[in-house]
Protein backbone atom coordinates (compact mmCIF):
# COMPACT_ATOMS: atom_id res chain seq x y z
CA UNK A 1 0.00 0.00 0.00
CA UNK A 2 1.22 3.85 -0.87
CA UNK A 3 2.23 6.14 2.16
CA UNK A 4 -1.18 8.06 1.28
CA UNK A 5 -3.19 4.53 1.81
CA UNK A 6 -1.86 3.58 4.67
CA UNK A 7 -1.92 7.22 6.71
CA UNK A 8 -5.68 7.39 5.18
CA UNK A 9 -7.83 7.95 8.69
CA UNK A 10 -11.21 9.30 9.42
CA UNK A 11 -13.62 10.68 12.34
CA UNK A 12 -15.80 7.34 13.91
CA UNK A 13 -18.46 8.28 16.30
CA UNK A 14 -18.50 5.57 19.31
CA UNK A 15 -22.06 6.20 20.40
CA UNK A 16 -21.17 10.20 21.05
CA UNK A 17 -17.32 9.99 21.46
CA UNK A 18 -15.33 10.65 18.48
CA UNK A 19 -12.05 9.10 18.07
CA UNK A 20 -10.01 9.38 14.93
CA UNK A 21 -10.07 5.89 12.95
CA UNK A 22 -7.63 4.23 10.49
CA UNK A 23 -9.31 3.07 7.23
CA UNK A 24 -6.34 1.94 5.70
CA UNK A 25 -8.12 -1.15 5.53
CA UNK A 26 -11.43 -0.21 4.42
CA UNK A 27 -10.42 2.24 1.59
CA UNK A 28 -14.35 2.29 0.78
CA UNK A 29 -15.89 3.49 3.81
CA UNK A 30 -18.19 6.66 3.11
CA UNK A 31 -19.27 9.00 5.61
CA UNK A 32 -22.30 8.00 7.53
CA UNK A 33 -21.41 4.67 7.19
CA UNK A 34 -21.14 1.99 10.10
CA UNK A 35 -17.67 0.20 10.84
CA UNK A 36 -16.45 -1.92 12.53
CA UNK A 37 -13.06 -0.76 14.73
CA UNK A 38 -10.52 -2.59 16.57
CA UNK A 39 -7.86 -1.34 18.23
CA UNK A 40 -8.09 1.84 16.42
CA UNK A 41 -8.51 0.25 12.87
CA UNK A 42 -11.54 -0.41 10.81
CA UNK A 43 -11.77 -4.24 9.94
CA UNK A 44 -15.16 -3.86 8.33
CA UNK A 45 -18.92 -2.13 7.81
CA UNK A 46 -21.82 -2.79 8.19
CA UNK A 47 -24.32 -4.76 5.75
CA UNK A 48 -27.60 -2.88 6.53
CA UNK A 49 -29.98 -5.82 5.17
CA UNK A 50 -27.96 -8.54 6.13
CA UNK A 51 -28.32 -6.70 9.84
CA UNK A 52 -31.79 -7.62 9.26
CA UNK A 53 -31.50 -11.04 9.14
CA UNK A 54 -31.28 -11.98 12.87
CA UNK A 55 -34.69 -10.91 12.72
CA UNK A 56 -36.02 -12.28 9.63
CA UNK A 57 -34.44 -15.89 11.22
CA UNK A 58 -37.18 -15.83 13.64
CA UNK A 59 -39.84 -14.83 11.87
CA UNK A 60 -38.92 -17.21 9.14
CA UNK A 61 -39.04 -19.87 12.61
CA UNK A 62 -42.25 -18.80 13.66
CA UNK A 63 -43.60 -19.49 10.28
CA UNK A 64 -42.54 -23.13 10.05
CA UNK A 65 -44.67 -24.33 13.21
CA UNK B 1 -27.80 3.18 19.23
CA UNK B 2 -28.09 1.96 16.43
CA UNK B 3 -27.06 -2.13 15.32
CA UNK B 4 -26.71 -2.71 19.51
CA UNK B 5 -29.84 -2.35 21.36
CA UNK B 6 -31.81 -4.53 18.87
CA UNK B 7 -29.63 -7.46 19.37
CA UNK B 8 -30.34 -7.25 23.05
CA UNK B 9 -34.37 -8.08 22.72
CA UNK B 10 -35.17 -9.90 25.65
CA UNK B 11 -38.72 -10.81 23.45
CA UNK B 12 -36.53 -12.15 20.44
CA UNK B 13 -33.98 -13.81 23.16
CA UNK B 14 -37.10 -15.65 24.72
CA UNK B 15 -38.48 -16.88 21.54
CA UNK B 16 -34.74 -17.85 20.51
CA UNK B 17 -34.56 -19.48 23.55
CA UNK B 18 -37.51 -21.03 22.58
CA UNK B 19 -37.10 -22.79 19.41
CA UNK B 20 -34.00 -24.51 20.80
CA UNK B 21 -36.06 -25.77 23.16
CA UNK B 22 -37.78 -27.09 20.57
CA UNK B 23 -35.23 -28.52 17.94
CA UNK B 24 -32.94 -30.14 20.72
CA UNK B 25 -33.55 -33.74 21.49
CA UNK B 26 -29.98 -34.62 23.26
CA UNK B 27 -27.21 -33.84 24.88
CA UNK B 28 -24.92 -30.98 22.91
CA UNK B 29 -21.16 -29.52 24.04
CA UNK B 30 -20.66 -26.69 22.05
CA UNK B 31 -17.08 -24.22 22.52
CA UNK B 32 -17.59 -20.42 21.54
CA UNK B 33 -13.83 -19.43 21.03
CA UNK B 34 -13.53 -15.98 21.69
CA UNK B 35 -13.13 -14.51 25.46
CA UNK B 36 -15.36 -11.31 24.18
CA UNK B 37 -18.01 -14.00 23.69
CA UNK B 38 -16.98 -15.77 26.84
CA UNK B 39 -17.97 -12.44 28.42
CA UNK B 40 -21.27 -11.86 26.81
CA UNK B 41 -22.26 -15.12 27.66
CA UNK B 42 -21.99 -15.05 31.44
CA UNK B 43 -22.90 -11.01 31.41
CA UNK B 44 -26.47 -11.89 29.74
CA UNK B 45 -26.87 -15.48 31.11
CA UNK B 46 -26.98 -17.34 27.71
CA UNK B 47 -25.80 -20.30 29.38
CA UNK B 48 -28.98 -19.97 31.55
CA UNK B 49 -31.42 -19.29 29.29
CA UNK B 50 -30.91 -21.68 26.90
CA UNK B 51 -32.06 -25.45 27.41
CA UNK B 52 -30.08 -27.67 30.04
CA UNK B 53 -29.02 -30.40 27.24
CA UNK B 54 -26.70 -27.59 25.37
CA UNK B 55 -23.74 -27.21 27.09
CA UNK B 56 -21.51 -24.32 26.57
CA UNK B 57 -17.52 -24.53 27.57
CA UNK B 58 -15.21 -21.57 26.95
CA UNK B 59 -12.17 -21.81 24.47
CA UNK B 60 -8.68 -20.80 24.43
CA UNK B 61 -10.09 -17.01 22.83
CA UNK B 62 -8.13 -15.03 24.96
CA UNK B 63 -4.63 -13.76 23.34
CA UNK B 64 -3.82 -12.11 27.15
CA UNK B 65 -4.57 -15.30 28.69
CA UNK B 66 -2.12 -17.19 26.43
CA UNK B 67 0.85 -15.03 26.23
CA UNK B 68 3.59 -17.41 27.90
CA UNK B 69 4.83 -16.37 30.77
CA UNK B 70 8.39 -15.70 29.56
CA UNK B 71 7.24 -13.02 27.28
CA UNK B 72 5.65 -10.77 30.19
CA UNK B 73 9.16 -11.25 32.09
CA UNK B 74 10.81 -9.75 28.94
CA UNK B 75 8.05 -7.05 28.69
CA UNK B 76 9.11 -5.93 32.00
CA UNK B 77 12.65 -6.55 31.75
CA UNK B 78 12.39 -4.31 29.02
CA UNK B 79 10.35 -1.87 30.68
CA UNK B 80 12.19 -1.57 33.52
CA UNK B 81 15.08 -0.23 31.07
CA UNK B 82 16.05 3.50 31.36
CA UNK B 83 14.61 5.42 28.56
CA UNK B 84 12.18 3.10 26.93
CA UNK B 85 8.48 4.11 26.77
CA UNK B 86 6.46 0.73 26.78
CA UNK B 87 3.14 0.84 25.73
CA UNK B 88 0.45 -1.67 25.95
CA UNK B 89 -3.13 -2.67 25.90
CA UNK B 90 -4.46 -2.55 29.14
CA UNK B 91 -5.45 -4.98 30.60
CA UNK B 92 -1.96 -6.70 29.84
CA UNK B 93 -0.41 -4.41 33.14
CA UNK B 94 -1.88 -6.72 35.73
CA UNK B 95 -1.15 -10.27 33.77
CA UNK B 96 1.47 -11.58 36.25
CA UNK B 97 5.17 -12.55 34.98
CA UNK B 98 7.23 -14.96 37.12
CA UNK B 99 8.81 -12.11 38.84
CA UNK B 100 5.78 -9.19 39.02
CA UNK B 101 3.97 -7.76 36.62
CA UNK B 102 3.96 -4.68 33.97
CA UNK B 103 2.22 -2.30 36.89
CA UNK B 104 4.87 -3.22 39.33
CA UNK B 105 7.52 -2.17 36.58
CA UNK B 106 5.20 1.44 36.48
CA UNK B 107 5.42 1.62 39.85
CA UNK B 108 9.05 0.64 40.49
CA UNK B 109 9.77 3.79 38.12
CA UNK B 110 9.46 2.07 34.44
CA UNK B 111 7.53 4.31 32.11
CA UNK B 112 4.53 2.17 30.92
CA UNK B 113 1.43 3.70 29.13
CA UNK B 114 -1.58 2.15 28.65
CA UNK B 115 -3.13 2.71 24.82
CA UNK B 116 -6.55 1.51 23.28
CA UNK B 117 -4.11 1.46 19.62
CA UNK B 118 -0.42 0.46 18.41
CA UNK B 119 -1.02 3.87 16.32
CA UNK B 120 -1.18 5.83 19.33
CA UNK B 121 2.65 3.82 20.21
CA UNK B 122 3.75 4.60 17.10
CA UNK B 123 2.81 8.72 17.26
CA UNK B 124 4.58 8.43 20.72
CA UNK B 125 7.25 7.58 18.52
CA UNK B 126 7.07 10.49 16.42
CA UNK B 127 6.75 12.53 19.19
CA UNK B 128 10.10 11.30 20.96
CA UNK B 129 13.10 10.31 18.32
CA UNK B 130 15.53 9.99 21.12
CA UNK B 131 13.89 6.83 23.11
CA UNK B 132 12.58 3.65 22.34
CA UNK B 133 8.87 2.84 22.13
CA UNK B 134 7.86 -0.71 22.21
CA UNK B 135 4.54 -1.53 21.65
CA UNK B 136 3.65 -5.27 23.28
CA UNK B 137 1.92 -6.42 20.26
CA UNK B 138 -0.57 -9.19 21.63
CA UNK B 139 -4.09 -10.34 19.94
CA UNK B 140 -4.82 -12.94 17.58
CA UNK B 141 -6.12 -12.11 13.60
CA UNK B 142 -8.43 -9.38 14.69
CA UNK B 143 -5.94 -7.19 16.43
CA UNK B 144 -2.91 -8.15 13.37
CA UNK B 145 -4.04 -5.85 10.72
CA UNK B 146 -3.25 -3.17 13.25
CA UNK B 147 -0.16 -4.07 14.34
CA UNK B 148 0.99 -4.51 10.72
CA UNK B 149 -0.19 -0.98 10.05
CA UNK B 150 2.08 0.29 12.79
CA UNK B 151 4.61 -1.16 11.35
CA UNK B 152 4.67 -0.57 8.06
CA UNK B 153 4.03 3.33 8.65
CA UNK B 154 6.81 2.98 11.15
CA UNK B 155 9.33 1.92 8.45
CA UNK B 156 7.68 4.36 6.27
CA UNK B 157 8.42 7.50 8.21
CA UNK B 158 11.80 5.84 9.45
CA UNK B 159 10.50 5.69 12.81
CA UNK B 160 13.67 3.32 14.02
CA UNK B 161 12.73 4.43 17.97
CA UNK B 162 9.65 2.01 17.18
CA UNK B 163 9.22 -1.94 17.80
CA UNK B 164 7.04 -4.55 18.87
CA UNK B 165 7.17 -7.22 20.98
CA UNK B 166 5.23 -10.07 19.53
CA UNK B 167 2.93 -12.16 20.93
CA UNK B 168 0.26 -12.89 17.83
CA UNK B 169 -1.55 -16.14 17.94
CA UNK B 170 -3.83 -17.57 15.39
CA UNK B 171 -7.97 -19.45 15.98
CA UNK B 172 -7.63 -22.19 13.53
CA UNK B 173 -4.28 -24.14 14.71
CA UNK B 174 -5.73 -23.75 18.34
CA UNK B 175 -8.98 -25.17 16.92
CA UNK B 176 -7.76 -28.39 15.80
CA UNK B 177 -5.91 -28.60 19.14
CA UNK B 178 -8.70 -28.78 20.84
CA UNK B 179 -10.30 -31.36 18.45
CA UNK B 180 -7.24 -33.51 17.60
CA UNK B 181 -6.88 -34.24 21.50
CA UNK B 182 -8.10 -37.75 22.95
CA UNK B 183 -10.40 -36.27 25.91
CA UNK B 184 -12.17 -33.34 23.49
CA UNK B 185 -16.00 -33.26 24.39
CA UNK B 186 -16.86 -30.35 21.83
CA UNK B 187 -18.97 -31.01 19.49
CA UNK B 188 -19.37 -27.60 17.41
CA UNK B 189 -18.14 -24.42 17.17
CA UNK B 190 -19.10 -20.90 17.79
CA UNK B 191 -16.35 -19.17 15.62
CA UNK B 192 -14.97 -15.69 16.62
CA UNK B 193 -16.75 -13.46 14.41
CA UNK B 194 -14.47 -10.70 14.46
CA UNK B 195 -11.50 -12.42 13.90
CA UNK B 196 -13.64 -13.58 10.72
CA UNK B 197 -14.31 -10.36 10.26
CA UNK B 198 -10.56 -10.07 9.36
CA UNK B 199 -9.88 -13.60 7.71
CA UNK B 200 -13.38 -14.63 6.50
CA UNK B 201 -14.33 -18.33 7.26
CA UNK B 202 -12.76 -20.90 4.73
CA UNK B 203 -10.31 -21.91 6.95
CA UNK B 204 -12.66 -23.83 8.91
CA UNK B 205 -13.77 -25.57 5.75
CA UNK B 206 -11.32 -28.78 5.88
CA UNK B 207 -11.90 -28.76 9.62
CA UNK B 208 -15.06 -28.99 10.13
CA UNK B 209 -14.77 -31.83 7.26
CA UNK B 210 -11.96 -33.80 8.96
CA UNK B 211 -13.21 -33.66 12.27
CA UNK B 212 -17.10 -33.98 11.48
CA UNK B 213 -18.14 -31.10 13.33
CA UNK B 214 -20.17 -27.97 12.80
CA UNK B 215 -18.97 -24.16 12.47
CA UNK B 216 -21.03 -21.06 13.15
CA UNK B 217 -19.25 -17.87 12.85
CA UNK B 218 -20.81 -16.29 15.62
CA UNK B 219 -21.62 -11.92 16.34
CA UNK B 220 -21.12 -11.18 20.30
CA UNK B 221 -24.48 -9.95 21.34
CA UNK B 222 -27.10 -11.86 22.74
CA UNK B 223 -29.21 -12.07 19.75
CA UNK B 224 -26.15 -13.18 17.58
CA UNK B 225 -24.70 -15.88 20.23
CA UNK B 226 -28.71 -17.40 20.51
CA UNK B 227 -28.73 -17.45 16.77
CA UNK B 228 -25.50 -19.15 16.35
CA UNK B 229 -26.28 -21.68 19.09
CA UNK B 230 -29.72 -22.53 17.29
CA UNK B 231 -27.95 -22.32 14.03
CA UNK B 232 -25.40 -25.15 15.35
CA UNK B 233 -27.70 -27.22 16.96
CA UNK B 234 -29.97 -27.49 14.12
CA UNK B 235 -26.48 -28.74 12.46
CA UNK B 236 -26.02 -31.33 14.98
CA UNK B 237 -29.54 -32.48 14.97
CA UNK B 238 -29.65 -32.92 11.34
CA UNK B 239 -26.11 -34.37 11.16
CA UNK B 240 -24.71 -31.84 9.18
CA UNK B 241 -20.83 -30.42 9.14
CA UNK B 242 -20.90 -27.68 7.70
CA UNK B 243 -19.93 -23.94 8.61
CA UNK B 244 -21.93 -21.49 8.59
CA UNK B 245 -22.25 -17.85 9.01
CA UNK B 246 -24.88 -15.95 11.28
CA UNK B 247 -22.74 -12.79 11.46
CA UNK B 248 -23.09 -11.76 8.31
CA UNK B 249 -23.73 -8.61 8.59
CA UNK B 250 -19.97 -8.06 9.62
CA UNK B 251 -18.14 -11.28 7.69
CA UNK B 252 -17.93 -12.29 4.30
CA UNK B 253 -16.46 -15.99 3.40
CA UNK B 254 -13.12 -14.17 2.46
CA UNK B 255 -12.98 -11.68 5.26
CA UNK B 256 -10.95 -8.25 4.62
CA UNK B 257 -8.56 -8.18 1.59
CA UNK B 258 -6.69 -5.32 2.36
CA UNK B 259 -6.54 -6.23 5.83
CA UNK B 260 -5.20 -9.79 4.81
CA UNK B 261 -2.70 -8.37 2.30
CA UNK B 262 -1.24 -6.68 5.12
CA UNK B 263 -1.23 -8.90 7.45
CA UNK B 264 1.10 -11.14 5.11
CA UNK B 265 2.80 -8.83 3.75
CA UNK B 266 4.41 -7.55 7.49
CA UNK B 267 4.03 -11.12 9.13
CA UNK B 268 4.68 -14.83 8.22
CA UNK B 269 3.42 -17.89 10.02
CA UNK B 270 5.76 -19.36 12.82
CA UNK B 271 5.44 -21.79 15.84
CA UNK B 272 4.35 -20.45 18.86
CA UNK B 273 3.88 -21.05 22.57
CA UNK B 274 0.92 -21.12 24.24
CA UNK B 275 0.24 -20.19 27.86
CA UNK B 276 -1.72 -23.22 29.43
CA UNK B 277 -1.45 -25.27 25.62
CA UNK B 278 2.27 -25.79 24.98
CA UNK B 279 3.43 -24.97 21.66
CA UNK B 280 1.21 -25.51 18.93
CA UNK B 281 3.13 -25.63 15.37
CA UNK B 282 2.64 -22.67 12.90
CA UNK B 283 -0.22 -21.11 15.11
CA UNK B 284 1.17 -17.74 15.48
CA UNK B 285 3.00 -14.85 13.58
CA UNK B 286 6.32 -13.29 13.61
CA UNK B 287 7.63 -10.62 11.54
CA UNK B 288 8.83 -11.26 8.30
CA UNK B 289 12.21 -10.48 7.22
CA UNK B 290 12.52 -6.55 5.85
CA UNK B 291 10.66 -5.76 8.91
CA UNK B 292 12.96 -7.88 11.32
CA UNK B 293 14.55 -4.80 12.85
CA UNK B 294 11.01 -3.92 14.43
CA UNK B 295 11.26 -6.86 16.70
CA UNK B 296 11.48 -5.79 20.01
CA UNK B 297 13.31 -9.13 21.40
CA UNK B 298 15.85 -8.25 18.20
CA UNK B 299 16.17 -4.64 19.46
CA UNK B 300 16.99 -5.18 22.71
CA UNK B 301 19.30 -8.31 22.37
CA UNK B 302 16.75 -10.78 24.04
CA UNK B 303 15.26 -14.34 23.46
CA UNK B 304 12.15 -15.85 24.74
CA UNK B 305 13.75 -18.28 27.36
CA UNK B 306 11.53 -20.56 29.08
CA UNK B 307 9.77 -20.38 32.12
CA UNK B 308 7.54 -22.60 34.71
CA UNK B 309 4.13 -21.49 35.62
CA UNK B 310 2.90 -21.35 38.83
CA UNK B 311 1.10 -24.89 39.81
CA UNK B 312 -2.01 -23.67 41.94
CA UNK B 313 -3.19 -22.24 38.42
CA UNK B 314 -5.67 -24.29 36.09
CA UNK B 315 -5.39 -21.66 33.16
CA UNK B 316 -5.10 -24.90 30.70
CA UNK B 317 -7.70 -26.52 31.59
CA UNK B 318 -9.89 -23.11 31.43
CA UNK B 319 -8.95 -22.36 28.09
CA UNK B 320 -9.47 -25.74 26.70
CA UNK B 321 -12.96 -26.05 28.54
CA UNK B 322 -12.25 -28.69 30.57
CA UNK B 323 -12.57 -26.93 33.87
CA UNK B 324 -14.90 -24.09 34.78
CA UNK B 325 -13.29 -21.04 36.47
CA UNK B 326 -16.09 -21.81 39.43
CA UNK B 327 -14.76 -25.03 40.38
CA UNK B 328 -11.24 -24.39 40.64
CA UNK B 329 -10.37 -24.41 44.03
CA UNK B 330 -8.46 -21.14 43.80
CA UNK B 331 -11.48 -18.92 42.24
CA UNK B 332 -12.07 -16.08 45.23
CA UNK B 333 -9.95 -17.31 47.29
CA UNK B 334 -5.92 -17.43 46.67
CA UNK B 335 -6.55 -16.23 42.92
CA UNK B 336 -8.90 -12.32 42.44
CA UNK B 337 -8.30 -9.95 39.43
CA UNK B 338 -6.54 -7.69 42.34
CA UNK B 339 -4.10 -10.74 42.93
CA UNK B 340 -4.28 -13.31 39.98
CA UNK B 341 -2.53 -16.66 39.59
CA UNK B 342 -2.80 -16.63 36.00
CA UNK B 343 -3.86 -14.58 33.11
CA UNK B 344 -7.23 -15.47 33.06
CA UNK B 345 -8.81 -13.80 35.89
CA UNK B 346 -7.16 -10.58 34.74
CA UNK B 347 -7.83 -10.56 31.03
CA UNK B 348 -11.02 -8.55 30.09
CA UNK B 349 -11.59 -11.65 27.83
CA UNK B 350 -10.40 -14.33 30.56
CA UNK B 351 -13.06 -16.67 31.04
CA UNK B 352 -12.36 -16.59 34.95
CA UNK B 353 -12.51 -12.89 35.21
CA UNK B 354 -15.86 -13.27 33.34
CA UNK B 355 -17.07 -15.70 36.05
CA UNK B 356 -15.96 -13.26 38.88
CA UNK B 357 -17.27 -10.26 37.95
CA UNK B 358 -20.72 -11.36 36.68
CA UNK B 359 -21.22 -14.62 38.93
CA UNK B 360 -19.30 -14.61 41.94
CA UNK B 361 -21.95 -12.94 44.24
CA UNK B 362 -24.34 -15.57 43.99
CA UNK B 363 -24.56 -18.02 46.67
CA UNK B 364 -25.28 -21.44 46.63
CA UNK B 365 -29.01 -22.36 47.80
CA UNK B 366 -28.99 -23.40 51.60
CA UNK B 367 -29.75 -27.35 52.00
CA UNK B 368 -32.98 -28.03 54.73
Amino acid sequence: MSGEDLARSGRVSFGGIVREVSLACLPEAQPGEYVLVHAGLAIGSIDEEEAERVFRYLEELGEIE
Amino acid sequence: MKYLDEYRDPEAARRYAEALTRTVTRPWTLMEVCGGQTHAIVRFGIDRLIPPEVTLVHGPGCPVCVTPVELIDRAVQIASTPGVIFCSFGDMLRVPGSRGDLFGASAAGGDVRAVYSPMDAVAIARRNPDRQVVFFAVGFETTAPANALSVARAAQEGLENYSILVSHVLVPPAVEAILSSPSNRVQGFLAAGHVCTVMGYREYEPLASKYRVPFVVTGFEPLDLLQGILMCVKQLEEGRYEVENQYSRSVEPEGNRQARDLVSSVFQVVSRQWRGLGSIPSSGLGLREPYARFDALARFGLTEGSQEESSECRAGEVLTGVLRPEDCPAFGRSCTPETPLGAPMVSNEGACAAYYRYRRMEEPCPSN
